[in-house]
């Protein structure tokens, strides 16, 4: 039986940080700490095994089963709305989901807005909620670009700094919702492996409080 | 001679149906046979209760719209007859179309499920906990590689005490469906800003049931634990459901009782649900393999009058459990 905490983690700025938390609270990895090309680590000491993935992969490893446990945005979560268990908000990787326009844009509310967004999804809930009707152009980069070349008339994107944007020539006109973090689980995982990942959940809390 | 042996010849798979079958026919279920097509009517007007919103339809050459069944219950529902005095107990093998999340096309689902309709009590209830822990045991005794005793949890929850707090919350129908997501992801911090925001002003009570609220739908826990957690706070919960939940575990042996789990992360939609709902995991397997639950509101919605509770196991994520992962 495998008695392991599998995680995944983002690879990224957010997985180092999210690594630490962990590390923290308990769950270091020293074979993490000196990759080379490796992808996969397993401390026996400790019991837990992470593996390094693409951010917008790891709900679905979680959600497989494939990971127990594993570190997404709420951008990532709201977008795919996986199966998984939501347990922690770790706070950090703050950001926002926002609409944003070049400088001086305003909806005449006529016709129908072209919104350029990496996170369709997210996009047609926040302008479903408001009656708006729009055109989803879904892009998989670069999305800061589209209004600049007259492709959207606005964006829907993650904004951290907001120097990109303005970079580009945008501004943020409204903020859809607040992301951070996740601590998910997978739904089965969580109930054989319970006593450990509430243990963690513990630690973690502690930490952040 | 040809030495064809069936026992030999019959896949993981076809073993455990034929296993359950007779579990489920030793306690006097008989197989439902049911039709192929039903009318699309009857799903677009129940679309909320079935697990997935799309549904297969054609127009038959009598110009009907009808559909492959995305669900099974509802078509055992509107297809056998109210007996409220009696009880009918059914199994039944069938194929359900849902669309996949994976590959968001299609799919034809394998369900092996029993239906319990009428004069529904404890002992019918009790009787299909025990037949879901039960089938539960089976796949792990009947796993390709390494059977075991398997382990496997039976995660129940009971409706009426969750709806109980919300009622105490002044909670609508509305805000339930937005906070039945979040509830059962576990996700505390925004079931929390939630109720701040359906709840802006609570007074002692609502604070007290918010708290308690936000407390069972994180924590789940073994039978004991939970109930004397529920009844510790007989002003704010249904002691009647408790009572109910601690009578139906009562009757379960100690070796099943093991497997139950309290958790009010697993919530349903009470206009069709009442008293217990169930899901069923087992080691290996990264989704629930067996639902199921009490569904007399769902009757009633349809103009039945009998009561009505039953499970079903979800065979198509058991298909690589029973045949071992080579030629899977």
């Amino acid at each position: 039986m495998d008695t392991y905490l599998n995680i995944a983690l983002p690879k990224g700025r957010l997985g180092d940080q999210s690594y630490g938390l962990l590390k923290a609270a308990g769950l270091g990895c020293p074979e993490l700490e000196d990759p080379g090309r490796k992808l996969v680590f397993a401390n026996p000491e400790n019991l837990v095994r992470y593996f390094w993935v693409k951010p917008s992969d790891v709900a679905i490893y979680v959600e497989r089963g494939a990971a127990d446990l594993g570190i997404a945005g709420k951008d990532i979560l709201n977008e795919y709305q996986p199966d998984v268990y939501e347990l922690l908000d770790l706070g950090i990787g703050r950001c926002r989901m926002a609409v944003a326009a070049p400088k001086g844009f305003s909806d005449d509310q006529r016709g129908t807005l072209r919104v350029a967004s990496k996170f369709s999804r997210c996009a047609a809930a926040w302008y479903d909620a408001k009656g708006r009707d729009i055109d989803v152009i879904h892009l998989n980069g670069s999305v800061e670009i589209a209004p600049v070349l007259g492709l959207s008339d606005v964006i829907v994107d993650i904004v951290e700094t907001g120097t990109t944007l303005r970079e580009n020539g945008l501004v943020v006109i409204e903020e859809v919702f607040p992301v951070s973090a996740r601590l998910i689980a997978n739904k089965a995982g969580y109930k054989f492996k319970e006593q450990r990942i509430r243990a963690l959940l513990d630690r973690l809390s502690e930490r952040r409080s | 001679m040809n030495d064809f042996d069936i026992q030999r010849e019959m896949s993981g798979l076809e073993r455990f149906i034929f296993t359950l079958r007779a579990l489920y026919g030793k306690s006097g279920y008989r197989q439902y046979q049911m039709s192929k097509f039903e009318e699309y009517d009857l799903y677009a007007r129940h679309r909320d209760f079935l697990a997935s919103e799309q549904i297969l339809s054609f127009t038959d050459t009598d110009g009907k719209l009808r559909a492959l069944k995305p669900d099974v219950t509802l078509s055992i529902i509107k297809n056998l007859p109210d007996r409220p005095e009696a009880l009918q107990k059914l199994y039944y093998d069938e194929r359900v179309y849902r669309v996949s999340s994976g590959s968001g096309r299609f799919q034809e689902l394998r369900q092996l499920g029993l239906e319990c309709m009428g004069a529904v009590d404890d002992g019918s209830l009790s009787e299909i906990l025990t037949l879901a822990c039960l089938s539960l045991r089976q796949i792990g005794a009947l796993k390709a590689d390494a059977p075991d005793r398997g382990d496997a949890i039976l995660e129940l929850s009971q409706i009426d005490i969750l709806r109980g707090l919300f009622d105490s919350l002044r909670l609508t129908y509305g805000q339930w469906d937005r906070l039945l997501p979040v509830i059962q992801s576990k996700n505390l911090s925004g079931l929390g800003q939630l109720l701040s925001q359906f709840v802006p002003s609570p007074d002692a009570r609502e604070l007290e049931a918010s708290e308690f609220l936000q407390r069972i739908a994180a924590t789940p826990g073994d039978p004991k634990t939970m109930i004397a957690l529920l009844r510790s706070k007989a002003e704010l919960v249904d002691q009647a459901a408790v009572d109910q939940l601690e009578r139906l575990i009562g009757t379960l042996s100690e070796d099943l009782r093991s497997m139950i789990r309290i958790d009010f992360s697993l919530a349903g939609n009470s206009r069709y649900y009442n008293g217990i709902i169930f899901q069923g995991y087992v080691q290996g397997v990264p989704q629930r393999v067996l639902a199921g639950g009490q569904y007399d509101r769902m009757m009633e919605r349809m103009g039945r009058r009998s009561k009505a509770c039953g499970f079903a196991l979800y065979l198509n994520l058991l298909e690589r459990m029973f045949e071992g992962r080579e030629g899977a």
